[in-house]
């Protein structure tokens, strides 16, 4: 790809970007959100057309003029938002606008099997007939991997293709990616995650502002150099040390249950602790955020607020105990995209922000600008809408949210999925700010590094049991990983 | 009331598009036919819009929410025969009318608690209170109109303020109040939030179901309001009243740029989309255009204002995706 432009009214989304990607190569794309890498892939997949410059496929000028052509050209995406339809199984999905066909019926039996075998090679044990819609993020991402390799493409561009796997299923798409390179496919690997860059990268190209900025090797690249390079400012990449007094238990739970996935669960939470859990996808932690926040009937269990019993049978009354929960979907549980900054942080507090039903707006205007200015949130002015702002400014806004509603105790799953490298600081700044306030923290991240460097304490979950626990001191990557999954 | 930057929002917003089409209609009818611009004709205009107009108020919240209420034309006809069997058994107008209002509000109500508690979707549990509550009007009525009202009735019909009819009036206090509603009440921002994500309002601590059941409330109170209207006008409750309402006021709402998926849309635009129709009507008539014309150009339109509409949407998307 050469001298690539792409302008959308308003942002110049590229400014002639050069990429070029060898077959047997692991290609990695690097660059904050708005960097343009999405938009130079959907251009490179045939989503969108460029404005300048030229692709050649072999040598040869190609204009890739839709998604069709981009795949009869060989070139296959897997995209970071999951593209699959839910109500048709795993192997339709794979084989989807391409299912092989016998006298103009589907033809199971070959599609089935196939599936399987791309799955196997995923080293995921899926049931091909499942609906869609009955399976987990991290098995849906795997779905739609298998569906890509399933093109048999020669350039396969994945968009952040590990954002919702556990570290032993992203060790076996690296697997597969090997596989893939040696039989000359060019790769193309989109991630904000650095360590994966370096596992599995051959070459590196870092874009910022919808330019180049540098395109080396991986053997000559030195990580805090890039992270440097992507957000040309110097940053920590490591979290600032920070000291928070650790004060009273304010949320304490005792032997949770709830059907098969949460067993006995007990812990405890201190004003201006930060607990960190750790475990593999599905291990129960984003259960017991739900459990507590009363998005789930238990089966048992008590839960104490400030030493005292408190019953949670919805999100209002887990509101009204002081509990936030910062939900793993952002886009989905986070925020109403459609609406306003200002909406979006008012929402759980609008009736104490009206008078007689009639919001105040003097009140919401002030709670907002408040909110914008606390968590450095930033947008042109609070009416901006939500889905206008970037991944970091948004999840800074569904915290602006629950700080809103006065919570003392904070739930966050997951709170820097899919953002980059600045603004995952900016967060993790802000989650110690929060501790040092005094307010208790409860983090869910499968991001390892984030849980350890942020969590004063780790709590390890394995199939809905609390099984370990570390001080800040013990918690090394090495003993948490090594409890999560059991040996 | 209204300040200046929400008036400037308002001239910038999607209304306005709607609202020249309005005016682009009705300076091409006024060229077309003088009659059109008759105050006589307007006055005529204005009153025809206020039937089907009241009910695109609730119409245009329950859509907001995303949902649908297809039981609308069937709720005017049955608080319309309860109004008239109330008056015949000697009841007060007040109260007759309370009554009418009342079945609106419980057939409403229903709706909601079908669609919240019942888990029903909306298209199918307003399409089965279409059917009850038509035979309900049909069997209360025994399948014959009710008239001979006392005057008390017929005054909401025919009485004029400042030489505008009172159905007109109250059609306006209507539309300013819902605005109001919309954008100044918890509950108006509710409804967009629940429309916009209903599982990140719920998450926020708001009782998404109450509210929603009481959106459909109000699409039963605004449909009662309607059929008091209606049955003024006709001096007569009719058990076959309303019929294909419904349509009209859906069709009121997407002209008017209300998105069907919800969580975006204004009742302002409504109120344009609502006069857009009896505009167009009336104009076709005095046109002498068939009616069978008339009613394949009305479709044409309500498609080529929902066209333009997504061409708009989705060219402020792409303005904004370059960022992603």
């Amino acid at each position: 790809m050469r001298g690539i432009a792409k302008a959308f009214p308003g942002v110049q989304a590229l400014a002639g970007v050069d990429l070029e990607v060898s077959g047997g190569d692991v290609h990695a794309l690097l660059g904050e959100n708005g960097a343009g890498k999405s938009t130079l892939m959907k251009i490179l997949s045939g989503a969108l057309q460029a404005d300048a410059g030229t692709i050649e496929i072999d040598g040869v000028a190609t204009a890739l003029t839709s998604p069709r052509v981009a795949r009869d050209a060989g070139i296959a995406i897997i995209h970071q938002e999951l593209a699959l339809v839910p109500e048709m199984t795993v192997a339709e999905n794979i084989w989807l606008g391409r299912a092989p066909t016998r006298f103009g019926m589907l033809d199971h039996g070959p599609m089935v099997r196939r599936s399987t075998e791309l799955l196997a090679q995923l080293g995921a044990t899926i049931d091909p007939n499942e609906l869609v819609s009955a399976l987990g993020i991290a098995q849906q991402q795997l779905v739609e991997i298998a569906r890509a390799l399933s093109l048999d493409a020669w350039i396969l561009i994945m968009d952040e293709p590990t954002s919702a796997l556990t570290e032993r299923e992203s060790a076996r798409l690296f697997h597969t990616i090997r596989g893939l390179t040696a039989r000359g496919v060019a790769i193309i690997y989109i991630s904000h995650r650095l360590d994966e860059i370096f596992a599995i990268g051959n070459r590196i190209t870092v874009l910022r502002d919808g330019r180049n900025v540098v395109t080396q090797t991986v053997d000559h690249a030195d990580r805090r150099e890039l992270v440097r390079l992507m957000a040309n400012r110097d940053v920590d990449e490591l979290v600032p040390e920070s000291s928070h007094k650790i004060g009273k238990p304010k949320l304490r739970v005792e032997r949770l249950s709830h059907g098969s996935s949460l067993h006995d669960v007990s812990f405890s939470v201190r004003a201006g602790e930060i607990v960190g859990f750790a475990g593999l996808l599905g291990a129960g932690r984003t259960e017991i955020a739900r459990a507590v926040f009363g998005l789930e009937l238990l089966d048992r269990g008590t839960i104490y607020v400030d030493e005292r019993e408190v019953e949670i049978r919805s999100p209002r009354d887990a509101i009204a105990a002081g509990i936030g929960f910062v939900t793993e979907d952002r886009k989905r549980e986070g925020l109403v995209l459609g609406r306003s900054v200002r909406d979006n942080v008012a929402l759980p507090i609008l009736s104490r922000l009206a008078r007689l039903g009639i919001v105040r707006s003097r009140h919401e205007h002030a709670t907002a600008e408040a909110a914008v200015r606390d968590l450095r949130i930033r947008t042109p002015s609070v009416r901006q809408l939500a889905q206008h702002l970037s991944g970091g400014n948004q999840q800074k806004i569904v915290l602006a949210k629950w700080l809103a509603t006065g919570a003392r105790i904070l739930f966050l799953d997951e709170p820097t999925r899919g953002i980059d490298v600045g603004s995952k600081q900016e967060i993790y700044a802000l989650i110690q700010e929060l501790a040092a306030d005094g307010v208790a923290i409860v983090l869910m991240s499968s991001d390892l590094p984030e849980v350890l460097g942020l969590s004063d304490r780790v709590l390890v979950m394995r199939e809905g049991r609390i099984v370990g626990e570390f001080t800040r001191a013990d918690a090394t990557a090495e003993n948490v990983m090594a409890c999560a999954v059991g040996v | 009331m209204i300040s200046r930057p929400t008036l400037r929002r308002i001239i910038a917003g999607r209304e306005a598009g709607t609202a020249c089409g309005l005016l682009v209609l009705c300076v091409g009818l006024w060229i077309a036919t003088p009659y059109f611009a008759t105050a006589a004709n307007l006055t005529n205009v204005a009153e025809q819009s206020a039937i089907v107009g009241v009910i695109a108020i609730g119409m245009t919240f329950v859509i907001l929410t995303g949902g649908i209420d297809l039981s609308v034309g069937s709720m005017v006809a049955l608080a319309g025969i309860v109004i008239g069997t109330m008056l015949q058994r000697g009841m007060s107008v007040p109260m007759a009318v309370l009554a009418g209002l009342a079945a609106g509000v419980v057939a409403g109500a229903l709706n909601g608690l079908m669609v919240t508690r019942g888990s029903l979707p909306p298209f199918i549990a307003t399409l089965g209170m279409m059917s009850v509550a038509r035979g309900a009007a049909l069997m209360l009525s025994d399948g014959r109109p009710i008239s001979g009202f006392p005057e008390g009735l017929r005054v909401l019909a025919t009485s004029r303020l400042m030489g505008v009819p009172a159905p007109v009036v109250l059609m306006l206090a209507l539309y300013l109040f819902a605005y109001l509603v919309l954008t100044r009440t918890v509950l108006g921002r509710y409804m967009y939030a629940i429309g916009g994500n209903e599982e990140a309002t719920a998450l926020a601590g708001v009782d998404v179901k109450l509210y929603k059941t009481l959106v459909y409330a109000i699409s039963g109170l605004s449909a009662g309001l309607c059929a008091i209207l209606l049955v003024a006008r006709l001096n007569s409750a009719q058990p076959i009243a309303g019929i294909g309402y419904e349509l009209d006021a859906i069709a009121a709402v997407v002209i008017g740029g209300t998105s069907l998926l919800g969580g975006s849309g204004s009742v302002i635009g409504t109120l344009i989309g609502a006069l857009i129709m009896s505009v167009l009507r009336n104009g076709l008539n005095l046109l002498g255009v068939s009616s069978y014309l008339q009613q394949v150009a009305i479709g044409v339109v309500i498609i080529v204002a929902v066209l333009i509409d997504m061409a708009l949407r989705r060219r402020v998307q792409r303005s904004t995706r370059g960022s992603a």
